[in-house]
């Protein structure tokens, strides 16, 4: 607590717990006045939670709240606003078929008469927004505008209404190089006035770019708060993975790449509008590493091999044999595997229990009329929780009512109930805790020795360095580069990703 | 196994409680409600009556059910029953043999099942449009077929169908006591029940998961189809004759009704067809009850609607949440005995 007369925000000992989790443990948070405060952590560190107990989106189970000074308790976003707590969310949060003006002042429009004055409200929505330099048609709907001009209706609209705290939750997620630069321009200015403000994201070229401090947080607890400056890279990148993780990665590391013959050969491969056509060869036993942006065309990759899409130019072989790819069903016939990134859409039947979530594919692929009898069902569901440490009390358990990483082992263990020669992770670390965490990432190191071929996508590239024999790194939705042997690092791939333009964000 | 009874009793209980207290309830009301007696070597009685005049919608309830599992509607079932019911009326008309008519007609059933699960599975519309579409068109339709007159026939092989009786019990209950526990095996004993629930709940998932998504759809519209060909053969020979105009009339949403009170979700998912057809029965009973009670006619439809909000909202998220909340403490100690032991 130094410099405690020029802290704005200050947040200590917040404790929220979900059933069965603790999401946050007396974690400390403080935020002086001018400055930009990143809070750091990876997926499922309790960011969000820590932003949504500060906001009032959730009731803290304990632990205290200042603003100004003054011990605080909002009771609900509109609470939080009200005493200049602002927030602004990764997807805009406003009304994209309202104009401009109209969500800048919705809830507070200037009347006359209780009649809505609308030549007053747009003078004022254009002047607020000359503010922050921006000039145009406040009357057109604010879906017409590119979702950079809408991040800043959202901030300015979040500053006019709260004024003391400003809170950005991944702002530049979706947004171009240039637009991120306009964006931190209007934060600089921002702090400037003497806000303060909490900026989260995942690109770490970012933080270093506009933050003063760094909190960090992991698995619910207060990993440090330090200043940017005297922060190495290095250093906050093991603050956010921890050091279990680093044990693992060396074990895996240490498995000597596989070197038979190419069994899965796809030449030439791809669908116009999803992504360019690539080459790729998978031998047994081989992990394959996919890199790049959100949107470079990872998952698509994914699904074309898997058959969600089909193919319009290209083969695909397997062990020199035309394969059939045209849908999942022909795909999982072949032996091929697709843990999604999209757990929830994609991935598990949430009122199914874990033993039906686990036995599906296998049930499907036997067909309807050869059922698999209640005891091999059940013999099936407790080896995989067993083996891959599901935790569940119970294999009867509707599977919504899991933890991410628990989801996330049942949907891998009903892909290995099937004995796949091919399985392709997309995310499969994303949003889950490190313990889990660990252990995925030490099935993929036990499967690939079993003889299976894998594929895995992921954003966390220290992970694909860890245990990817070969890494293929796209960009713009086509194959750009593969890495192997001593080129994968992860500087390796941040170079491949950033290529000709210079939006190179992941570390 | 006894996991799976105790689990399918806990499942069915509400429905037999509500059941059994509406019976009862119609019992203090005339005290010779429960009487059965035997004439001609066949039962008589109010509950026999009410087994009997429920066929068409427990038949209804039994294709309903797997529909709305898949998170689908059919609407188009009470149309589609006076569209078979016509077709056999004309086939008899004809002088077709008994086994031809029933097959035309089960084979029409089949086909308006088929164009339903090709709107819905192919071409990917909403359900509840998809249908809609041949619940407004199929009165048209049968009207085609029987040229706009009521088509009445004299054929005993048919007439047997709704008016006849095996064992002592009346044909159509026959039918859909045989129909409904067939189908619900044919469901649980192989993999369909939770192939179907799987489509329900995720679509999406499914299809990852291998699952023939189109197919699974396509069968479902076609067996609620086939369940209303014989809910229309069964009206039709009762009254020995085609009524294009008011066979099934608006028997889809009471088909619906007895789904939900039945307690599976429109939403889709889990659901067990013999809670289905013990909804059918408690809509059966209220309608007996209250016509058999003397009610001016004009209350009768107050009644039904006051009795199954009374059963939709004991089953509703909210008190069913505050139930549990009160039952928590003895559930607790369940879970802490099971674990004991």
């Amino acid at each position: 607590m130094q410099n405690t007369s020029n802290d704005i925000l200050v947040a200590a000992g917040i404790v929220k717990t979900f059933p069965g989790a603790i999401a946050l443990n007396r974690v400390d948070f403080s935020l002086r006045r001018g400055e930009v405060h990143a809070l750091l952590g990876e997926n499922g560190a309790g960011k969000s939670t820590l932003i949504k107990c500060m906001t009032g989106a959730y009731r803290r189970d304990a632990g205290t709240l200042t603003l100004d000074g003054d011990e605080i308790d909002p009771r609900d976003t509109l609470d939080a606003q009200k005493l200049g707590i602002g927030t602004v969310y990764q997807e805009v949060n406003l009304l994209g078929n309202l104009s401009v003006a109209e969500n800048l002042f919705l809830g507070r429009q200037p009347r006359r008469f209780g009649l809505i004055q609308t030549g007053e409200m747009k003078k004022r929505a254009t002047a607020l927004l000359a503010q922050y330099g921006i000039d145009i048609n406040v009357s057109s709907a604010l879906e017409s505008y590119s979702v950079a001009i809408q991040q800043v209706v959202a901030i300015a609209r979040a500053v006019d209404l709260s004024g003391k705290v400003l809170i950005l939750d991944e702002p530049t997620a979706s947004l171009d190089a240039q637009e991120v630069e306009m964006l931190f321009g209007i934060v600089r200015d921002l702090k400037a006035k003497g806000l303060g403000i909490v900026f989260i994201t995942h690109f770490l070229e970012q933080v270093y770019d506009l933050s003063d401090r760094i909190t960090v947080l992991r698995n619910g607890q207060l990993v440090g708060t330090r200043d940017t400056a005297s922060l190495p890279r290095r250093e906050l990148v093991t603050m956010m993975l921890g050091h279990e993780l680093q044990s693992v990665e060396k074990a895996v590391a240490a498995a000597e790449t596989a070197s038979g013959p190419v069994h899965f050969r796809f030449s030439n491969y791809g669908k116009s509008g999803k992504i360019k056509p690539f080459d790729l060869d998978v031998r047994k036993g081989e992990v394959v590493g996919i890199a790049g942006l959100l949107g470079s065309g990872r998952t698509e990759t994914a699904e074309l091999m898997f058959g969600v899409h089909k193919a319009d130019s290209g083969s695909a072989d397997i062990a020199g044999k035309p394969a059939n790819l045209s849908s999942p069903r022909a795909a999982i016939a072949e032996g091929f595997g697709f843990c999604p990134e999209d757990r929830k859409l994609d991935g598990i039947i949430g009122e199914l229990s874990v033993r039906e979530n686990i036995v599906l594919a296998l049930q499907a692929r036997r067909g309807w009329a050869r059922p698999l009898s209640d005891f091999e069902q059940n013999a099936l569901a407790d080896r995989y929780i067993k083996a891959l440490d599901i935790r569940t009390s119970d294999r009867e358990k509707p599977i919504r009512l899991l933890s991410g990483g628990n989801q996330q082992k049942a949907i891998l263990a009903r892909w290995l109930a099937t004995n796949p020669q091919f399985l392709i992770l997309d995310e499969p670390t994303r949003g889950i805790d490190v313990g889990a965490h660990a252990e995925i990432i030490r099935l993929i190191g036990e499967l690939c020795a079993q003889g299976m071929s894998l594929i895995v996508i992921s954003s966390e590239l220290e992970e694909l360095v860890a245990y990817s024999s070969r890494i293929i790194v796209l960009r713009d939705r086509a194959h750009v580069a593969e890495l192997t042997g001593s080129e994968i690092t992860t500087e390796h791939i941040v170079n491949a990703i950033a290529g000709a333009t210079s939006l190179g964000g992941v570390q | 196994m006894i996991d799976n009874a105790k689990r399918l009793g806990r499942r069915l209980l509400p429905q037999f409680v509500a059941l059994a207290m509406i019976l009862v309830l119609i019992r203090i009301v005339f005290p010779d409600f429960f009487s059965i007696e035997i004439q001609n070597g066949r039962l008589y009685g109010s509950l026999i009556d009410i087994l009997n005049r429920g066929a068409p919608v427990a038949l209804l309830a039994v294709g309903m059910t797997v529909v709305i599992a898949t998170k689908g509607i059919d609407l188009s079932v009470g149309a589609v029953m006076a569209i078979c019911g016509a077709v056999a009326a004309a086939s008899s008309v004809r002088g077709d043999p008994l086994l031809l008519t029933l097959v035309l007609a089960v084979g029409t059933g089949l086909i308006c099942g088929v164009w339903n699960g090709f709107l819905v599975s192919v071409l990917n519309i909403q359900p509840i449009i998809a249908t809609l579409v041949l619940m407004v068109a199929g009165r048209g339709i049968a009207q085609l077929v029987t040229e706009g007159a009521i088509l009445t026939f004299n054929d005993p092989g048919l007439i047997f169908v709704g008016s006849g009786s095996f064992l002592g019990l009346p044909m159509p209950v026959v039918i859909w006591l045989v129909f409904g526990i067939a189908v619900a095996l044919l469901v649980r004993r192989t993999a369909l029940g939770m192939l179907i629930e799987a489509v329900g709940i995720n679509r999406r998932a499914s299809t990852l998961s291998g699952i023939q998504t189109p197919l699974l759809l396509m069968a479902a519209y076609m067996l609620s189809g086939l369940c209303a060909a014989i809910a229309g053969l069964i009206v039709t020979a009762d009254i020995r004759g085609a009524d294009a105009n008011n066979a099934g009339l608006w028997l889809e949403l009471d088909a619906i009704l007895a789904v939900v009170v039945g307690g599976t979700s429109l939403l889709g998912g889990r659901f067990s067809i013999v809670a289905s057809l013990i909804g059918a029965m408690i809509i059966q009973a209220v309608n007996t009850g209250i016509l058999s009670s003397g009610f001016p006619p004009e209350f009768n439809l107050i009644i039904k609607a006051a009795i199954i909000v009374i059963i939709l909202v004991i089953q509703s998220p909210r008190v069913q949440a505050g139930m549990t909340f009160l039952s928590r403490k003895s559930v607790r100690r369940d879970t802490a005995e099971q674990s004991v032991q």
